[in-house]
């Protein structure tokens, strides 16, 4: 009796009692959920756009970011390491192209899955060699980032919203809008969407793979920075984003491997369900549930919708 | 020439379904055994061991597991890590509440533990397919990794968090703990992955794999011929727990004999997906030779480089094991998809005419 | 003449959509014990999925399937194969990691009984079972005079040798049906004629019933005791071929006229 009081009657309880740190909570929860969806927007745009589950999106967001601390920390001025790291991501797309896909076009998907696999290996070890093992700080203000802190006094308490935190939702906002567009009504939108569909049917319409890829893969190269700098600015920049890039799969669950909105709608679930189960539940059982909770989530979802909110219903035809 | 198999002919079915149905393959086994059993304890140090040796054995078994999962039925798993931890946490709590009871018997019930957990997250394996799979055993393995930390009970509350191996005997003689010689446990660790290994043999030969590989290929097609997919991939899952599970408490009680959550993390079960991937899919020998050079790649990197007379520090030398594993699973894929298994049998395809090239 | 107790198989009204997708609407028919039924039409028309619904694949919305005498309206595959319904594909759904040898014994896998436990020694009761079936796979071997490629992996076959394995996979199942979907598909003269022997072969060898689609008319009309025609998901003619090579409905719809 005590244990079902405390599972499903107390949580809701201490939320009503203190309004402000459910709103707390809650942003903590939709930042969160933001720097998620950014995550698996990266993996979204990949795997639309040419078929491939890319496993090192994770670690290419933590190497662009290194790679622009690693720049500022030489020396280098904010603006002008952004400008080259975006080249850097530019120059490892054009890497992967060459390396990777290239060798491998027309295999399984498997196959190009395990690559990336090897390509994770290669820059984890790659950025270790380089800029060392050490956690980094972001230069968030060099970068025209806003620091510090807006506090409501609502609800009869406080709630505290950092700026940058307001500034990665809106960034994500635009990027996110931008790259819907992109797909949906350019030229090359159509041409990724086909290269996703069928390697050997977009050759034979004169599609340039290899150039559809460099651009597939440097877009998410950006994507990839531009989540490396929000979570950085929040958390320093180091290794161990690489395993919070896991995350993005359960949102890939929710949200489909394939939708845009989709990858939104599900980091904002997951970022936000796991706050909340983690602050009003996670006591309970001694804490620290944040590191599954997510994958439980996703997998309740995935016994009732296989195919995610948003993802293609796969018909299987003999 | 010396492959040749001109001259063997087989006079009955029972000879054809042979595992070993070459007679120089009989030798060559011979030979393995011979090496493992004998010529390994004459030769090796303790070094090669305690340190090469017995861990190489471990993760082999694991990797079998693994590929029975992976490279038979066509599940991905991404919790081995996990299940080995499993089989390692319920070997420490049986031996330690009932540490009258023979240490082996306990190594062959952890297994049967980890079996358990792993049909358990395998169960939902059955809606979802692919990728999807993959992040329930994803799930499997940060909730479980959590378990062995926040679970006191599991480390029976020792404050440290680890587990550590008092001494087993087996026939009067340690096998476990400090006094425990490297040669003998090398000895049970190989009697027990053999036997393991040839239960695996079989089992992929018969009807069992053939109905794995039916679903792993076509599991329409192998549906419409009657078999049934729920009960095939659970037993796949059970297999490879299982497997799993005798690793990992192998690992711990005759390896590190001791153990850390950390030790069967998320890294551990992505090596053990590189082992299977690099080793060849669907082949058990690929199992040993991905988990022979996985497990080697960071020795050889370690001390080649004093070897040649340069010197570079330890951390340098993961981050290069990093670039060269990253580096290697590339090859392999664009190279030889199907792992260094594949090459061997290549290998044994030039044998079989050299010295002529074709 | 044939009474009710000479029906295989019944199909009545059976009705399947795919959202809004009209496959098949209200189809009956019946198949007899030990002919050959052909079904045909233009593309499109319903046969694939026809063979599905039989096979317990899909599910059709309206009507049922009667099998030696029992109705039922949803049959899941497994249960069809364990009752006696064997079936080839349109594009070929063999085990392409597996050697032909390993394809046509995975065609046992329902008379395999040893159980796991002897599976894991395999010398004693599970090798004198892989032995007693690997006999059986010979004889469809050597019916199908596929012995050369026994041990090749069928990846490697061309395409109408793995037509003749996957064949040969489903007549190891020993059925009481066999459906053949589209099995000369992308052969020549020679492979059909080799192809149509087979299958006249296991229908007076082995008196096995069997329901063919196929797009060659020569073959249908010389093979088939009966012919059903569909088109868009609606029969438009049952009968034997004299009949059906006559009705003009099936000439405006698929046959055409000479020139």
């Amino acid at each position: 009796m005590g244990l079902l009081y405390q599972i499903f009657i107390d949580p809701f309880m201490q939320m009503g009692q203190a309004p402000d740190l459910l709103v707390q909570t809650l942003w903590e929860g939709l930042v969160g959920g933001v720097l998620y969806a950014l995550i698996a927007l990266g993996f979204v745009l990949i795997f639309k756009a040419s078929g491939v589950f890319n496993f090192a999106q994770g670690i290419m967001m933590v190497f662009a970011a290194l790679t622009l601390v690693g720049l500022y920390e030489k020396g280098v001025p904010a603006p002008l390491a952004l400008l080259l790291a975006i080249g850097v991501m530019y120059l490892l797309a054009l890497g992967v192209e060459r390396v990777v896909l290239r060798p491998l076009v027309n295999q399984p998907d498997i196959m190009l899955f395990m690559a990336t696999f090897g390509l994770t290996y290669i820059l984890i070890g790659a950025g270790q060699l380089v800029f060392g093992g050490d956690p980094k700080e972001m230069p968030v203000t060099a970068l025209g980032l806003p620091k510090g802190a807006i506090d409501l006094k609502i609800l009869g308490g406080l709630v505290s919203l950092q700026k940058i935190d307001i500034a990665a939702a809106i960034i994500a906002s635009i990027m996110v809008a931008g790259l819907a567009v992109f797909f949906q009504k350019t030229r090359i939108g159509r041409a990724l969407r086909a290269v996703a569909d069928d390697h050997q049917a977009a050759l034979s319409v004169g599609i340039s793979l290899n150039q559809i890829w460099v651009i597939v893969w440097f877009t998410a190269g950006i994507v990839a920075l531009a989540t490396g700098i929000m979570w950085g600015a929040r958390s320093d920049v180091s290794f161990a984003l690489q395993v919070i890039s896991l995350k993005a799969l359960p949102v890939l669950i929710l949200g489909g491997f394939t939708s845009v909105p989709g990858a939104i709608v599900g980091g904002l679930i997951i970022g936000i369900g796991e706050k909340l189960g983690e602050f009003y539940w996670g006591p309970l059982v001694g804490g620290g549930i944040e590191s599954w909770l997510a994958y439980a989530i996703a997998l309740a979802f995935l016994l009732f919708k296989p195919e995610g909110l948003f993802g293609e219903k796969i018909i299987e035809r003999i | 020439m010396f492959y040749r198999e001109v001259g063997q002919f087989k006079t009955s079915y029972a000879a054809d379904q042979a595992i070993f149905p070459i007679r120089q393959d009989r030798i060559g086994l011979a030979l393995i055994l011979a090496v493992a059993f004998i010529g390994i304890p004459l030769v090796g140090g303790e070094f090669m061991i305690a340190s090469v040796m017995i861990p190489f054995l471990v993760l082999a078994l694991a990797a079998i597991g693994l590929n029975i999962l992976i490279g038979y039925t066509g599940l991905i798993s991404l919790g081995t890590g996990a299940f080995m931890g499993v089989g390692a946490y319920a070997c420490y709590k049986l031996s330690t509440l009932f540490p009258q009871v023979n240490i082996i018997v306990w190594i062959i019930a952890s297994g049967l533990v980890s079996c358990a957990v792993g049909v358990l997250f395998g169960l939902p394996s059955l809606r979802i397919k692919g990728f999807y799979l993959a992040i329930a055993t994803l799930a499997a393995q940060f909730f479980l990794q959590w378990c062995f930390v926040r679970v006191g009970w599991l480390y029976n509350n020792n404050p440290s968090g680890a587990i550590e191996v008092p001494l087993h005997t087996l026939f009067g003689i340690p096998i476990t703990g400090a006094t425990a010689k490297p040669l003998t446990r090398y000895y049970v660790v190989l009697a027990i992955v053999v036997v393991m290994t040839w239960f695996a043999s079989n089992l992929v030969h018969g009807r069992i794999g053939r109905n794995w590989m039916a679903v792993r290929d076509m599991d329409i097609a192998a549906q419409l011929m009657g078999i049934r997919l729920l009960p095939a991939k659970l037993l796949a899952f059970a297999v490879s727990s299982f497997y799993a599970g005798v690793a990992g408490a192998l690992m711990v009680f005759l390896w590190l004999g001791a153990a850390e959550p950390e030790a069967f993390n998320i890294n551990e079960s992505f090596v053990l997906l590189f082992m299977v991937i690099i080793g060849g899919l669907g082949s058990l020998i690929g199992a040993f030779l991905g988990a022979a050079l996985i497990h080697i790649l960071p020795i050889i990197v370690r001390t080649t480089p004093g070897a040649l007379g340069l010197s570079i520090g330890s951390a340098t030398a993961e981050h290069l094991t990093y670039i060269i594993t990253g580096g290697l699973i590339l090859f392999f894929l664009i190279v030889e998809p199907h792992g260094l298994a594949r090459l061997w049998q290549i290998a044994k395809q030039k044998l079989r005419v050299w010295p002529f090239p074709y | 003449m044939s009474g009710a107790d000479d029906i295989l198989l019944k199909v009545d009204n059976v009705s399947l959509s795919f959202g809004g997708v009209r496959a098949i609407t209200d189809v009956s028919f019946d198949i007899r014990k030990g002919e050959i039924r052909a079904i045909i039409g233009p593309n499109g028309a319903g046969k694939t999925s026809m063979l599905n619904v039989i096979n317990g694949f899909y599910h059709p919305q309206n009507g049922s399937i009667s099998f030696h005498g029992q109705t039922r309206a949803r049959m899941k595959p497994y249960e069809a194969a364990s009752q006696g319904i064997a079936r080839t594909f349109q594009n070929v759904a063999l085990f392409k990691g597996m050697s032909t040898l390993d394809n046509i014994l995975a065609g046992r896998a329902l008379k395999m009984k040893s159980s796991f436990f002897w599976q894991m020694f395999r010398h004693g009761p599970a090798l004198a079972e892989e032995i007693e079936h690997r006999k059986f796979c010979e004889e469809i071997i050597d019916f199908l005079e596929i012995e050369h490629i026994r041990k090749a992996p069928v990846g490697t076959l061309p395409y109408g040798l793995q037509k003749r394995v996957e064949l040969g996979r489903a007549l190891a199942m020993e059925p009481t049906l066999l459906l053949l979907d589209e099995p000369m598909a992308g052969m020549n003269l020679e492979e059909k004629q080799d192809m149509s022997r087979f299958i006249i072969d296991v229908n007076q060898h082995f008196g096995t019933t069997i329901a063919l689609i196929e797009h060659d008319i020569g073959v249908v009309m010389d093979l088939s005791d009966r012919i059903v025609v569909l088109e868009y998901g609606h029969k438009i003619a049952d009968g034997n071929p004299e009949e059906v090579k006559s009705d003009q409905k099936v000439i405006d719809a698929y046959l055409g006229v000479a020139h």
